[in-house]
């Protein structure tokens, strides 16, 4: 099983000290995503939400675009995620690139992915919502983004 | 979880005593293995319930309690309204009213035998199960709201399912005070094609047979014969009571904090019962509820026509119905007077005892069936609420096995095909759309659900009244 990775970027290679990890749950399954800038650390976290469902490539063959707000980055990220799982979920569809621009409380988003092939993409788990719990947004002392929350399935 | 931090009051009965912003005592029912099996952050999580304003009597954990996320999953908490007490979206879980239903059939499991193969594939195609599947039914949004406002009594005017079930579901099949008009529009768009569907993770349709009788009298009553089949299906709200959860835990964290609510944890998100935002939960969640009950009504639907393929003349009966994350306001004695109480069980079952007058009355002597999932290789089991539940945690049980390993440390262990034919070995037939699926789920990811019922009826919440071991299982 893959538990970590490295999600490229839209706009093509991805900046160096960028990733994502999953973060072990008693019932559930953590997902983290790290970079230079705090969209960056959603859309690794957009990325390990995906391989929380399948670890089978996904052809950026549609594109979505959704928007939210929240009053707190931790909440966006809540939210953000939320939104994610809402189109998966409405259009049985599965992502694997993301782009994120943030704007005070609003975030915008455009998700690249395609339909739910059962045989190819064997998806193991439907993500119901994101959690509170082990919530975080910060930036270390080195400037790198982390975006982190407990996803329950 | 280290038994020494806990005071011991007798073999299965542990307390924690108020300090610091606790109100009431956190009370854990399960035997001392099982305690030293369970996470730290159990205590930690229940702790954090027994600080919330207006929680009555104590912060219950039942023995399958496991790590959650705001509220430990296998806790029960009770708040009074008018002391300014709270409802929790957390504290009933994002799969809002997920349960468990079992229906006889009165076939010789001997002779559902020899058709498993073709059986297990009928089912497999007829139950919408995993990521990607499509139910074969579509709402409107008029047919959504009379579906929210009318649980498996909707399902069965539509025609899926019969008359008879109603009264073997908790509030007849239809939760009264849902006001569908407080379901959000992506709420409902998350449901419109999902009747019908089984779910992933942990959910599933299982044919079982009874193995063992504990209480002969009581499996009378239940209809249980040994050697016989059961069919068992575990699901719930599906997308609908996710989006419900995921939508008011965001709203209650800011309703809290206008309430001047401190939180030890963001994820115990709440809001005063008296509250706007409390209400609209509670008529949301009624909705969930609803949505679950005639999810699970449809279900056994489908499972019925398939059996009756096979086996034209069983009589496919419903047991019972429960369900295991819900807040229900009840009536209980704590203390010297009788109130109005609003019950948060998440992941715990409401088991009311010989007697009582909520039980149909087939049952009543018995005490409500109290339905319990075990991980696909160790089965399940059905108990019966005894009458010291009511006193020893408001009524109430656990409801299944309990992880005992996460999803990532199970996927590291097993892989699906392992399990999957190591259960064919012993007679087990399991379909899934996911392997992967079928490896989180792996048996030994679970405690000894034997355990869990046996610390359960030695508590006094519930007592065993038969065992049922799987045939075949269909995993989403």
């Amino acid at each position: 099983m893959q538990t970590h990775g490295i999600l490229r970027t839209a706009g093509g290679p991805s900046p160096p000290d960028t990733g994502w990890e999953f973060l072990p749950h008693g019932a559930d399954i953590g997902v983290r995503g790290w970079g230079p800038t705090r969209e960056a650390a959603f859309e690794q976290a957009a990325c390990a939400l995906t391989h929380v469902v399948t670890e089978a490539e996904i052809r950026p063959r549609s594109e979505v675009a959704l928007s939210c707000e929240a009053p707190d980055p931790e909440l966006l990220f809540v939210a953000f995620l939320n939104a994610v799982i809402f189109e998966m979920a409405v259009r049985r569809m599965l992502f694997g690139r993301f782009h994120v621009a943030i704007d005070g409380t609003r975030l915008g988003a455009t998700l690249w992915g395609e339909a739910v092939d059962v045989a190819r993409h064997a998806p193991a788990v439907e993500p119901k919502g994101a959690t509170l719990t082990g919530l975080h947004v910060s930036q270390d002392a080195e400037g790198r983004w982390s975006a982190a929350c407990i996803v329950d399935v | 979880m280290d038994p020494a931090l806990l005071n011991r009051v007798d073999d299965v009965t542990w307390r924690i005593e108020p300090s610091g912003p606790m109100h009431v005592p956190v009370v854990i029912f399960a035997d001392e293995a099982l305690i030293r099996d369970m996470d730290d952050k159990v205590a930690e999580q229940a702790r954090n319930v027994a600080a919330l304003p207006g929680i009555v009597g104590a912060s219950y954990v039942m023995p399958d309690a496991h790590w959650g996320y705001g509220f430990p999953i296998g806790g029960v908490a009770a708040f009074d309204a008018e002391a300014g007490g709270v409802v929790s979206a957390g504290g009933v879980g994002f799969d809002i009213s997920c349960g468990v239903r079992s229906m006889t059939t009165g076939i010789a499991a001997a002779e559902l035998e020899h058709v498993k193969e073709s059986l297990a594939e009928s089912l497999a195609r007829a139950i919408p199960a995993g990521v990607g599947s499509e139910g074969t039914i579509t709402l409107d949004a008029r047919q959504m709201d009379a579906m929210l406002a009318g649980g498996a009594a909707w399902a069965v005017e539509q025609g899926w399912g019969e008359p008879a079930d109603l009264t073997r579901i908790e509030e007849d099949g239809r939760m009264a005070g849902a006001r569908p008009d407080f379901v959000s529009n992506r709420a409902k768009e998350r449901q419109r094609r999902e009747m019908g569907t089984l779910g992933s993770g942990n959910h599933y349709l299982e044919i079982q047979a009874v193995e063992e009788i504990f209480d002969p009298t009581a499996a009378a009553a239940y209809g249980l014969v040994g050697g016989q089949v059961v069919v068992t299906i575990h699901c719930g709200s599906r997308g609908l009571g996710h989006q419900i959860g995921s939508e008011f835990l965001i709203e209650m964290a800011a309703a809290a904090q206008a309430a001047g609510i401190a939180l030890p944890d963001r994820e115990l998100a709440c809001a005063p019962i008296l509250s706007e935002v409390g209400q609209r939960y509670l008529g949301a969640m009624r909705a969930g509820i609803n949505c679950a009950l005639a999810n699970r009504e449809i279900l056994g639907h489908f499972a019925r026509r398939v059996l009756r393929h096979f086996f034209p003349r069983a009589e496919v009966r419903l047991l019972f119905d429960v369900s295991h994350n819900t807040c229900k306001v009840e009536r209980h004695r704590t203390g010297r007077r009788e109130r109005e109480l609003f019950v948060h069980r998440k992941g715990a079952t409401r088991a009311l005892g010989p007697g009582h007058p909520e039980v149909p009355a087939p049952l009543r002597a018995a005490g409500q069936p109290v339905l319990i999932g075990g991980s696909m290789g160790t089965g399940s089991w059905v108990l019966a609420g005894m009458a010291q539940s009511e006193e020893r945690a408001l009524a109430s049980a656990c409801h299944g096995a309990g992880r005992a390993m996460s999803r990532h440390a199970a996927l590291h262990r097993w892989s699906g095909r392992q399990i999957v034919d190591e259960l064919a070995m012993r007679g087990i037939l399991v379909r899934s759309p996911s392997l992967r699926g079928v490896a989180e789920e792996a048996p030994g990811a679970y405690k000894d659900v034997a355990a869990v019922v046996l610390a359960a009826e030695h508590a006094g919440l519930a007592r065993r009244v038969a065992r049922l071991r799987p045939m075949i299982v269909i995993k989403g």
